[in-house]
């Protein structure tokens, strides 16, 4: 009986990793359940350091410069067979993109029911999460009686917490040889100096609002000062001015950041599905009837085209 | 090239949500339903494998004897047959018995490609795609937002944070889709006429060798809400750099996030 986290890794740990490790040690604690963690990638190194400080005892680090890239068929076994080894009965993973896709995969070969992107959990005579359903206009409170008992965590929405100092003991183990179905042609990051949406601390999204998509610089900007990642309304996305991928909503990404700031949004109840859940919420619109004031924690009521610029040089300044 | 899609009908996201008086649920009697918008993208996806590939493409979900509409629907949208999974113990099923009695059809129809959306926008579950490959022992992709096949490998493009990955996956596999992988052609009405013609079967858990029992959901809901809205829903006063300042000010020394 036993906690095992996941430690998701592109290149180095993920933010995620440790958010996972912060809601595996408190479970371990409120349990009493020894904590375990697996690390499946190309190489751990000196990033074992960063694993100190959430009880773990073990990290079981699988290092092979095949694992650099997340496979199906290379990773699943892996879990599935160290979840067997050390009779995990509780499993904590990261619903990041890939996180998800783990999970999933795992839970089915384990035969176990998982609960994908909660927003927290917690132990009381088992694992119980919280979880947003119905485009987040309702949550939920789940008990997971299965065991493993399985749960991946939104990103972003857990603080690092560490306790103390000490680290855990590396296990070096063995890549097991399997046939790599699925192959990998290409890995392409964005462009440098872009913030990801999912992770990002600050985010910045334009509306219908800007007009056109000569107008989106004027909210980019603003992005950039902030040193945030740029989304976007489905309006913006559908009319062509934005690639997809900066969509945020239910059909969009769904994003928990420190503050999100909507320009220019009339705040839909499908674009509140990707958004609601971050800590502060910003609303620039120019109409004082828009809904995004009614889920807003500060709003101006303003024209965009001259509030963002404005905004801009104060948080140039701001920031120094 | 033989594809099925797997479906789900949920209610419009769009809807008001009320609580049932247990708390364990939503009072589904007034909500509108709908196929679950990730779902068209997938069906979609299997009609044009077909324009280009022929074949066939079989639509399926599980449900109460409503879903049989959105069967129609996607029928209407140009697939070929469906099968709805029906009947007592549905209601009881989590995602492990729901994506087992999907691959236990899948098993029957033995297609090349099985596509769905990434996730039904009801309870963002987002692991039925990944748990039929499983069950079956097939690869699979998930959101994937490009596909073209050549000869028995699909190469998918398939987003992550921050990047995107281009896999060469060798069929049969199942691949999850997202928004951008196409647009949905909405069914016009000599094709909504000509669906109720093409055939949709009922199949019982018994029918697949299953049974309820061993499918029921091992995760329950303990209680469902609306959530806390804790919002500040301050206004900032004064001229467009009055406002301007007051923001940076509570940005920084409040929330300290700047
Ligand atoms: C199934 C489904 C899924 C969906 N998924 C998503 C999703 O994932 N994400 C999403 O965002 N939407 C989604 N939508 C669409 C959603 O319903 C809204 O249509 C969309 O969010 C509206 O985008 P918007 O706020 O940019 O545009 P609008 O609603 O047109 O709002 C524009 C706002 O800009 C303001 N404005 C105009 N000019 C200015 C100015 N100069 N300065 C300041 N303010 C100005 C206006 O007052 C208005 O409030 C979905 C819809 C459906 C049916």
């Amino acid at each position: 009986m036993s906690v095992l986290v996941l430690l998701e890794q592109r290149g180095v740990l993920k933010p995620s990793a440790l958010e996972a490790a912060t809601a595996a040690a408190a479970i371990a604690q409120a349990s009493g359940l020894e904590l375990n963690a697996v690390y499946i990638g190309q190489s751990l190194a000196d990033q074992a350091s960063e694993l100190a400080g959430f009880g773990i005892k073990s990290v079981y680090a699988y290092e092979h410069s095949d694992l650099g890239h997340y496979s199906n068929d290379a990773y699943v076994p892996i879990v599935r067979d160290l979840v067997e080894e050390l009779g995990a009965t509780v499993i904590i993973g990261s619903a990041s993109a890939l996180g998800k896709e783990l999970c999933a995969s795992v839970a089915a070969r384990l035969g176990v029911e998982l609960v994908q992107d909660a927003i927290a959990c917690r132990w009381e005579n088992g694992l119980h999460a919280t979880k947003p359903v119905y485009a987040g206009k309702v949550v939920s409170e789940v008990a997971v009686n299965d065991s493993p008992a399985m749960v991946s965590l939104r990103p972003n929405v857990t603080a690092v917490a560490r306790n103390g100092e000490d680290a855990p003991e590396i296990l070096q183990r063995e890549m097991p040889s399997v046939s790599l179905r699925t192959v990998l042609k290409e890995a392409a990051e964005a462009a440098t100096g872009t913030v990801d949406l999912t992770e990002a601390k600050i985010v910045v999204s334009a509306g219908r609002g800007v007009g056109g998509p000569e107008h989106l610089p004027v909210v980019e900007a603003l992005a950039t000062a902030m040193g945030a990642a740029f989304g976007a309304s489905r309006a913006v996305v559908d009319a062509g001015w934005i690639h997809h991928s900066h969509q945020v909503g239910q059909t969009g990404k769904v994003v928990s950041p420190d503050v999100y700031v909507a320009c220019g949004i009339s705040g839909a109840i499908q674009h509140q599905a990707g958004m609601r859940t971050s800590r502060v919420i910003v609303a620039i619109n120019k109409d004082p009837q828009a809904n995004i004031f009614k889920i807003c924690d500060y709003g101006i009521v303003g024209d965009l085209f001259e509030i963002c610029p404005l905004l801009t040089e104060a948080v140039k300044l701001a920031k120094g | 090239m033989k594809s099925v899609v797997l479906i789900k009908r949920v209610p419009d996201t769009a809807s008001v949500f009320t609580i049932n008086d247990a708390q364990s649920g939503v009072d589904t009697s007034r909500l509108k339903f709908v196929m679950s918008p990730y779902d068209e993208h997938a069906v979609q996806e299997a009609v044009n494998l077909k324009a280009t590939a022929g074949g066939e493409v079989v639509v399926v979900t599980l449900g109460p004897p409503e879903d049989k509409e959105k069967l129609l629907t996607a029928l209407a949208m140009g697939a070929d047959r469906a099968v709805l999974i029906t009947g007592d113990g549905i209601d009881s099923l989590g995602h492990r018995g729901i994506a087992e009695a999907l691959a236990a059809v899948v098993r029957e129809e033995a297609p090349e490609v099985v596509f769905a959306g990434k996730q039904a926008v009801d309870d963002d579950g987002s692991q039925i795609p990944e748990r039929v490959a499983e069950l079956l022992g097939w690869s699979h992709a998930s959101v994937v937002t490009r596909f073209s096949l050549e000869g028995t490998t699909a190469t998918v493009d398939r987003e992550i944070e921050g990047g995107l990955l281009t896999l060469e996956v060798p069929l049969p596999a199942v691949f999850s889709t997202e928004k951008g992988i196409n647009k949905p052609d909405y069914p016009k009405l000599p094709n909504i006429m000509k669906a109720k013609k093409k055939p949709l079967e009922e199949k019982s858990f018994a029918d697949l060798g299953l049974t309820a029992a061993d499918l029921a959901a091992k995760v329950t809901v303990t209680q469902m809400s609306l959530p806390r809205q804790e919002r500040l829903n301050k206004l900032l006063e004064g001229d467009s750099a009055t406002q301007v300042a007051a923001l940076v000010q509570v940005l920084k020394e409040d929330e300290k996030v700047l």
